[in-house]
């Protein structure tokens, strides 16, 4: 048999590896287009992560300054202590109402003593000024302090939301002129008292650590009793599912025999890790709510049912990370005569443990971001509203959590709601990235690569 | 150490868990209408009173009563609220749980709006007639029932601007929807004549007639919002032409982007509600549980304060956040006091 070539030689292909050839061209060509590719698909992400920082920046930074009013506020004896025993009883029974006239009398008279002209004639005029929190930050200060029924005190209270707004441009001259709360000549009168120092914006440190506000009172509100919330969730997350996701995955990977029941927990587990989140929240109403009759709204419950939801990652993690330690390690232990549970407890477990705790951190950080289970288990509506006054309570008492005081901020009707909204989302994420910056520095200082 | 801390949350959890059984606030939930009012009320109640701040959580006024209806005890709610009447299967469900004495409370009544892009179309001449003839699955042409094929406002009602017909009305589940179908549509069916057609179609029967006049066309131009208002503004104003259906607080907090209709020739305000001339509006409610009276402190402060002059009054917070108060609050203050329930008051 011989070789077809053989009998019709053709003339050799003369080419020379200086000259690039059509095939390699266009190989080249297509390389080149692949990292084209790339490179505007990593442009198109930045581009959306740069789009999405700015827009969080610029609309929510405006929600930790406030505009507050400084007035006098003659503590009339006539209208809070009628009986004149400064009876802290007597005293309390003048409601909020009765201290506003007191409020919107006192910036009455300062725009009189600095000389400020303005249509409005009457004290009532001011309550489009003022916050309606004015009058119980008085309250408080009367009930702390009845000795002071007589005299002139110094506060710093709130604007109202509408002039909060003005001063951040979201309220306008043209939009105020329909709105029933406000007139123009009210923002006449705010800029002459700007002029006279009597309003200013200043940083609010209330948003960051107050409680829920109404609807009405936009300019109150803040994010401090459901980072709480959010805070004692965490805690009952981290405490369950640290050490029943680390036991799990230990037993699993070193101890179980490896049978079909052990392939059918381990196939569960992945599947339960796609689980959507409000699939955990309808469960917890039925079993943890509804059948052990643990309380509504409570922070407890939400951990519990964030638990079901950070388990299949906190598992996951840790058995990648189990695997990853060398089985010489282990094999080294048993032939100096260690016992199993020696060898996993002193040498295994110790080794893997950065790649455990980087796992448990990105898990809790993604459940701290969760608000979908919050939504069935009634950690959404007006509920951060009180400190918690201990340990039970900030796990027994109605409490919302970040995420849900977000969504709640952005379903209310008034817009100054809307930019607290985004400045809750700027809190959240500082959050998350102090808990991702920690996971990257336990990653990089602890863990060994073989 | 982590095991350690387990157990410290664990005992923790354990030894308040008995304590949670002396609940000592007052839970609210239901309506996301009656939300906002009840927060102030709730808000200015924690500030008055050495109680703490009621809890108040919206879900919707049926899902509110189902909650309200489960039973007696600390882990139930204390208060419903409502943006209708309590139905009788509702009472009946609430009975079986033992729910028997129940107090009603009406706050005061709610306007419902219609509103368009501030540089949208002006609607200054809707009548309900024109929303049914814009919406609704069928409409009345030469004095016969046909597929509603109308694309413009200006189509059935020259008065009306030339301006591609898109509505955002709520979604069925909502209790704005229920008051939308018997105060606009039912009414525009009876005006454009289609009511009379319905019921010769069905043999005089008054009640499938009235169901068929809520029938809204599936074409695309009527959108039902699930959502909350949030969300039927935010489709407002991607749509310059689009009309959406709101409460009155919630217009008059967005006055700066949203443009009033009138219905009737009158536009909403508490005032031509009040007095009726505003013809779209509901009563609210609150139901209390009287068996909890005495037992979770300060609910029958609560809802006293809630109905009090100064809160619920014509001069009141709640009236200068949009609710139009109750003329006759005076027989409600009272009902109240008294701890009238509804069988009683029957």
């Amino acid at each position: 048999m011989t070789d077809a070539s053989l009998h019709t030689p053709e003339p050799r292909k003369k080419s020379s590896l200086m000259t690039v050839n059509a095939r390699t061209k266009s190989r080249n060509a297509s390389e080149t287009r692949f990292r084209m590719y790339g490179i505007a698909a990593v442009a198109a992400g930045v581009f959306f992560l740069v789009v999405l920082l700015t827009a969080i920046l610029s609309n929510g930074v405006g929600a930790f300054q406030q505009t507050f009013i400084t007035v006098e506020v003659f503590l009339d004896p006539a209208k809070l202590d009628k009986k004149g025993g400064r009876e802290i009883e007597n005293i309390k029974k003048v409601s909020t109402f009765g201290y506003t006239p007191l409020v919107q009398q006192a910036l009455f008279d300062a725009v009189e003593a600095n000389g400020i002209e303005t249509p409005l004639t009457k004290r009532k005029d001011m309550k489009a000024l003022i916050s309606a929190s004015a009058a119980a930050q008085v309250r408080d200060y009367v009930i702390a302090n009845p000795e002071q029924i007589g005299e002139t005190v110094s506060f710093r209270v709130l604007a109202s939301s509408r002039v909060d707004g003005y001063f951040k441009d979201r309220v306008t001259r043209t939009s105020v002129a329909r709105d029933k709360n406000i007139k123009p000549v009210h923002l006449d009168l705010v800029d002459g008292l700007q002029a006279a120092g009597v309003i200013k914006k200043q940083f609010n440190i209330d948003f960051i650590v107050g409680a829920d506000a109404s609807e009405s009172r936009a300019e109150q509100a803040g994010m401090g009793v459901s980072i709480l919330g959010s805070l004692f969730m965490m805690l009952v997350v981290l405490g369950l599912s640290l050490p029943i996701g680390v036991a799990t995955s230990i037993y699993l990977e070193e101890f179980a025999p490896q049978n079909r029941w052990t392939d059918v927990i381990e196939v569960n587990i992945s599947n339960l890790a796609a689980v959507p989140s409000i699939v955990f929240g309808i469960l917890g109403l039925a079993v943890f709510i509804q059948f052990a009759h643990l309380p509504q709204s409570a922070p407890l419950v939400g951990g519990l049912v964030l638990t079901l939801m950070t388990l299949p990652t906190i598992i996951i993690s840790t058995r990648a990370s189990l695997k990853s330690v060398p089985p010489s390690i282990r094999d080294a232990a048993l032939g100096i005569g260690a016992s199993k549970m020696q060898a996993v407890f002193h040498h295994v477990l110790p080794l893997a443990m950065p790649g455990i705790l980087t796992g448990t951190i990105i898990g809790v950080a993604q459940a701290l971001g969760e608000t979908a289970p919050l939504l069935l288990i009634g950690m959404v509506g007006y509920i951060a509203t009180n400190y918690p006054d201990g340990i039970g309570a900030g796990f027994l008492d109605p409490n919302s959590a970040m995420p849900a005081q977000i969504y709640e901020w952005a379903k209310r009707a008034d817009p100054a709601y809307y930019e607290r909204a985004w400045g809750g989302i700027i809190i959240l994420l500082v959050f998350l990235l102090t808990m991702n910056i920690i996971a990257i520095i336990l990653r990089r200082r602890f863990e060994r690569r073989w | 150490m982590t095991v350690k801390l387990t157990a410290s949350v664990l005992a923790i959890a354990a030894v308040s868990a008995s304590a949670a059984f002396a609940r000592d606030n007052v839970q609210v939930a239901g309506s996301s209408t009656v939300l906002p009012y009840a927060s102030i009320v709730a808000e200015a109640f924690g500030e008055n009173f050495d109680f703490p701040t009621p809890v108040v959580e919206s879900g919707g006024s049926s899902a509110g009563l189902k909650r309200f209806c489960e039973g007696v005890g600390e882990n139930t709610i204390d208060i419903a609220n409502a943006s209708r009447k309590i139905k009788d299967s509702e009472i009946k469900a609430c009975a079986e749980a033992g729910v028997t004495d129940i107090i009603e409370v009406r706050i005061g009544y709610d306007g419902i709006v219609f509103a368009s892009q501030i540089d949208g179309p002006a609607y200054t001449s809707f009548q309900p007639v024109d929303i049914f003839n814009g919406l609704a699955a069928k409409v009345v042409k030469d004095g016969a029932l046909v597929e509603n094929t109308y694309k413009q406002w200006a189509d059935f009602n020259a008065d009306l601007p030339a301006a591609d017909i898109a509505a955002f009305i709520p979604g069925t589940k909502h209790g704005t929807r229920e008051v939308f179908e018997e105060k606009v549509l039912v009414e525009g069916c009876k005006e454009a004549g289609a009511f009379d057609l319905y019921m010769a179609e069905n043999g005089g029967d008054k009640k499938a007639a009235g169901k068929a006049c809520f029938e809204v066309r599936t074409d695309g131009v009527s959108v039902d919002i699930d959502g909350d208002y949030t969300e039927t503004l935010a489709r407002v104003d991607a749509n310059p032409n689009g009309i959406g259906v709101f409460g009155l607080a919630f217009y008059e907090n967005n006055t700066d982007t949203l443009k009033v209709a009138t219905m009737g020739g009158v536009a909403p305000s508490t005032e031509s509600i009040s007095t009726g001339e505003y013809p779209v509006s509901r009563p609210l409610f609150f139901y209390v549980k009287k068996a909890h009276i005495g037992v979770i402190p300060g609910l029958k402060d609560y809802a006293e304060f809630f109905v009090s002059e100064e809160i619920a009054g014509s001069d009141g917070p709640l009236s200068e956040y949009g609710l139009v108060s109750d003329p006759e609050l005076e027989a409600t203050q009272t009902a109240v006091a008294d701890e009238t329930t509804m069988m009683e008051g029957m």
